[in-house]
């Protein structure tokens, strides 16, 4: 791939855009009570392991079935349509919460994921990462072969009563892989 | 030798010299490296509060894959056309020098990112947000929020009409100022190119003070965050105009013209 301009550098988000980007009901991609919804929840730490009460963070992913969603209306959710995009910020102990699906494999035999994307004062840039689904596809995955084991866990999303547990620790002891993708 | 700082974001203990002196001494070593850089460092100690919230180890190299090759999409359902107008919030007129902020957002190969979300926020003209944390003490206005959307039009552009944001105080050490700014968050066409950012006003006195700006080590890259003063935009007896392109980075995804229709 050869990208011919400079991208515009990113900043922080600051402390103060809690007023102006979460929306209602951003954090459901589907209402709770849906059946098969599962609570895509987890705490954010920082390097000395504290919560940190003030990241934002957004998921994107594919549907139960694997389908990529094109369907706007995420803003003003109609509690029907599967957008695949949801917002929300960490609370005052750190932690986040979606009602979701687990997302199906996209192509049949690879690992799904939840793209992940992490905002916050303090973080000059915005982070990347993936939350995978547990399983056997898990194996099979290149970005995941690529990272020693202690790492490769930072990456894998547990199952519990609620759904799927996933933290976040921006630096320090068991640090959480953050992503770069071709051209940054 | 790394000196020892208050890891502390709000104790505001270092003086403005301090903080120049270690955002000179990280330019310096930048300039001897010869290795351009364009996006800000996520490790950069003047600025406290990046002290415990950074990555230590490097981002690891991801191919990008089927979700990561598409970006969520948002309509008319999402905005409305008037968000895009910060000075009808509210019953009366806002404060301050209103103006007229616009651009075309593009990615790296130069294509328009078409029918995509645009969001902004800001301080008002006394340089107050109205977030509850904001203990500034500078008035509130009552017809101002300092909250914007709008959806980019075929061609790439937005356009917002507002108030100039003042600069305010901040903890960071002692006597720090921010700079002017418009805060703009924005979606390419993969899920890749999703950044947040700010946009400044041409010629801002607290630029060199600033290790949020001086995060960005490169000065040609620090300036592709400053708009430029428009005339064309400016318009009669109304609002002055700045123009501020974005260039995302480059979209991994093979594009079809078959797209242009998808809504």
């Amino acid at each position: 791939m050869s990208t011919l301009l400079t991208a515009t550098p990113g900043q922080t988000i600051g402390p103060f855009y809690g007023y102006a980007l979460p929306f209602e009901r951003g954090n459901e991609l589907v209402p709770p009570q849906t059946p098969g919804a599962i609570q895509f929840h987890g705490m954010v730490t920082d390097g000395h392991g504290k919560p940190v009460p003030d990241v934002m963070l957004e998921i994107w992913q594919a549907d139960a079935d694997g389908n990529v969603a094109q369907s706007a209306g995420s803003l003003r959710r109609d509690g029907w349509t599967f957008t695949g995009w949801g917002r929300v910020s960490t609370d005052d102990e750190g932690h986040f919460r979606f009602s979701t699906v687990e997302p199906g494999p996209t192509e049949s035999g690879k690992a799904p994921f939840i793209a992940v994307t992490v905002f916050g004062r303090g973080l000059l840039n915005r982070l990347f990462t993936r939350a995978y689904v547990p399983g056997e596809e898990l194996d099979d995955d290149a970005l995941l072969a690529g990272l020693p084991e202690d790492r490769r866990a930072t990456l894998i999303a547990e199952r519990d009563e609620q759904g799927l547990r996933f933290d976040i620790r921006l630096q320090g002891d068991r640090e959480t892989v953050f992503l770069r993708y071709p051209g940054q | 030798m790394t000196a020892l700082v208050n890891t502390d974001p709000d104790s505001a203990s270092a003086s403005q010299a301090e903080i120049n002196a270690e955002i000179a001494a990280i330019e310096t070593g930048y300039l001897r490296t010869g290795v351009e850089e364009t996006q800000p460092r996520l490790d950069y100690a003047p600025y406290r509060s990046s002290l415990l919230r950074h990555p230590t180890k490097d981002l690891h190299h991801a191919d990008p894959e089927t979700i990561e090759l598409w970006a969520p999409c948002f309509g008319e359902r999402d905005v409305h056309r008037l968000e895009s107008d910060l000075t009808i919030q509210h019953n009366g007129e806002p404060i301050g020098e209103r103006i007229i902020v616009t651009g075309r957002i593009i990615d790296g190969d130069g294509r328009p990112v078409r029918r995509q979300l645009v969001e902004i926020w800001q301080a008002n003209a006394g340089g107050r947000y109205v977030h509850k944390r904001d203990q500034h003490p500078a008035p509130l206005d009552p017809n101002f929020t300092g909250v914007g959307r709008c959806l980019t039009d075929d061609d790439g552009n937005y356009r917002f009409t507002t108030i100039k944001p003042g600069p305010y105080p901040w903890k960071n050490h002692h006597n720090a100022w921010r700079p002017a700014h418009i805060h703009f968050s924005l979606f390419g066409t993969d899920f890749t190119q999703r950044m947040i950012t700010q946009m400044y006003f041409p010629g801002d006195p607290l630029f060199g003070l600033d290790p949020i700006y001086q995060s960005i080590t490169d000065q040609k890259a620090r300036d592709r965050l400053v708009a430029a003063y428009d005339h064309d935009v400016t318009t009669h007896e109304w609002a002055t105009g700045y123009r501020w392109d974005i260039v995302l980075t480059g979209s991994n995804r093979t594009h079809f013209e078959a797209e242009d229709h998808d809504q």
